[in-house]
């Protein structure tokens, strides 16, 4: 793990660890309903202030809590196109199979690569400091995906170039 | 201090717990029944159901004396349980009249009321009405401007505490003519009409209250907020600004629930999944520490860091650390209700626990 990297991944930890104090809270807009607020955003008052933890302007999460969801929102390193290409399509490998995920949210916000919903819900049935480990091993492991990925695809075109090129030798 | 009693009831979050006077039976609110426990020997067993709400019930209390229990839900309803000659438990709808979630329910200690805190930013008051034989309600409006989170009666139950997610911890008279006696003056008020409001306290960075409690004399009130504070307040004449507001703030995630154990003494727990003794007076309040001693016999974790013990994860687990799911608290998950469980002349013994793991947990003081 990088120097700088460690006390990133703390920060959104002990924010994460802070944030998923959820508890049940039924929606007071309409009426027998039980909603994620953060999602329903009807209500001000059980909102709390969002929060952006950023390593660099291409690393960011986004945290914004409530009383009974918080949603999680990670931008993936993209130092150039290829990168670009192949976090759109793991992420879209992800998000289709949302369901399997659970906390996982089908569509990322704005800016952002992927969105993660959890509500009181899944506390309740999960342990709390599970689901912060999850995220966190996310974090470190996505971007080893990536850039394996990208010297995969190097090495690939480059093989792919010289059985192309060898006729013409 | 003598190890707690775990009561590992079953894998679902527990809203609220309550036992009755001779703590021979317990009643857990688990998603939308309250199941009733029986102690038999060192253990509870399910004895009865309380079926009838169709959401998720909220709260649970047992009245002390007449062993009726109230239970709210966030299907808007409230019902009043009591034993029938045939066996079994008879229910009574109680008319709250409002529409949306009832989030909490306490009998007052005369068990002549209840208050029922609820998401339609209310807080109805109920009683018996003799010649219609069923429970009405009167209710508390102004000025709760959001949901009540918490509701706390006061020993001459007439005063009322309530939390709110608008940040405020308020003082209400609940006196109903003719169900009341008329209270003595005491610091919070003289005169107390229905719905005064006697005191009303924001929270310094208006996070939501989680909890709220009279001291054992009620002259001292006591909250708990989102922001990991606790305050108390201690009212000086009606009418008047409060003698001293002591505010504490902390370390720690949220408390979801606090007791007072004496007039001294807090215990607060929550989504630290431990509880917390909190000890003061008007000079100032501080944490005294945690009730879980950590070095406990039995607990601590004789990891054997041997070479076989290192194969012998990697091949059941796949990972040579140790296993790290388990919390070293009790309770594995946050606790949601702090009861007192045992008193004797005014000093809280023993207390009971339980929380989103489906524990019920009793601790000696």
């Amino acid at each position: 793990m990088s120097q700088s990297l460690r006390p990133y991944l703390q920060c959104v930890r002990s924010s994460l660890t802070a944030a998923l104090s959820l508890s049940n809270f039924a929606s007071q807009a309409s009426e027998r309903h039980n909603v994620p607020e953060i999602e329903a955003q009807s209500s001000p008052e059980v909102l709390l202030n969002p929060l952006t933890v950023s390593r660099n302007e291409n690393e960011k999460v986004f945290i914004e809590p409530s009383i009974n969801s918080v949603r999680i929102s990670i931008k993936i390193k993209q130092a150039d196109e290829i990168e670009h290409i192949l976090v759109h399509k793991f992420t879209r490998f992800l998000t289709q199979r949302a369901e399997s995920f659970f906390i996982l949210r089908r569509k990322p916000i704005k800016g952002y690569d992927i969105s993660f919903l959890i509500t009181n819900f899944h506390t309740e049935e999960m342990l709390k400091h599970k689901l912060v480990d999850f995220i966190i091993q996310f974090m470190e492991e996505v971007d080893k995906e990536i850039s394996e990925m990208k010297l995969f695809l190097n090495a690939r075109a480059r093989f792919v170039a010289e059985s192309f090129l060898t006729p013409f030798d | 201090m003598p190890a707690p009693e775990v009561h590992h009831l079953f894998h679902y979050p527990i809203a609220d717990h309550s036992f009755s006077a001779d703590r021979q039976t317990l009643a857990v609110a688990r998603e939308s029944n309250v199941d009733i426990y029986q102690r038999a020997g060192g253990k509870f067993q399910l004895k009865d159901e309380l079926k009838g709400h169709d959401k998720t019930v909220t709260s649970v209390d047992i009245a002390p004396n007449s062993g009726k229990i109230v239970t709210c839900s966030q299907d808007r309803n409230a019902y009043v349980w009591e034993p029938s000659p045939e066996g079994g438990w008879k229910p009574t709808l109680v008319l709250l009249r409002i529409n949306r979630a009832a989030t909490f329910v306490r009998w007052a200690p005369s068990e002549t009321k209840f208050a029922v805190g609820s998401g339609a930013r209310l807080i109805p008051v109920c009683y018996f009405e003799e010649e219609d034989n069923w429970w009405v309600s009167k209710h508390l409006k102004k000025p709760i401007r959001s949901t009540i989170t918490c509701v706390s009666w006061h020993p001459n139950s007439v005063l009322l505490a309530a939390g709110s997610t608008d940040g405020h911890a308020r003082v209400f008279s609940s006196f109903v003519k003719g169900v009341d006696a008329r209270p003595e003056p005491s610091a919070w008020g003289e005169r107390l009409p229905f719905n005064t409001v006697c005191g009303e306290f924001l929270n310094k960075t208006a996070g939501w209250v989680h909890s709220v409690a009279f001291s054992p004399s009620g002259n001292a009130l006591a909250f708990a907020a989102h922001d990991s504070s606790l305050t108390v307040v201690y009212p000086s004449a009606p009418e008047q600004p409060p003698r001293a507001v002591v505010s504490i703030s902390m370390q720690l995630l949220p408390f979801m629930s606090i007791v007072w154990t004496k007039e001294d003494e807090i215990v607060a727990a929550g989504y630290d999944c431990e509880a917390y003794r909190l000890q003061g007076d008007e000079s100032g309040w501080q944490l005294a520490g945690s009730l879980e001693s950590k070095g406990r016999p039995g607990v601590q974790d004789h990891r054997e860091e041997s070479a076989l013990n290192m194969f012998r994860q990697m091949d059941l687990k796949g990972k040579a650390s140790a296993d790290d799911t388990k919390l070293k608290t009790v309770h594995q998950n946050t606790i949601n209700t702090v009861r007192s469980y045992e008193e004797n002349g005014g000093t809280v013994s023993k207390i009971s626990t339980s929380g989103v793991d489906g524990r019920v947990v009793v601790w000696t003081l």
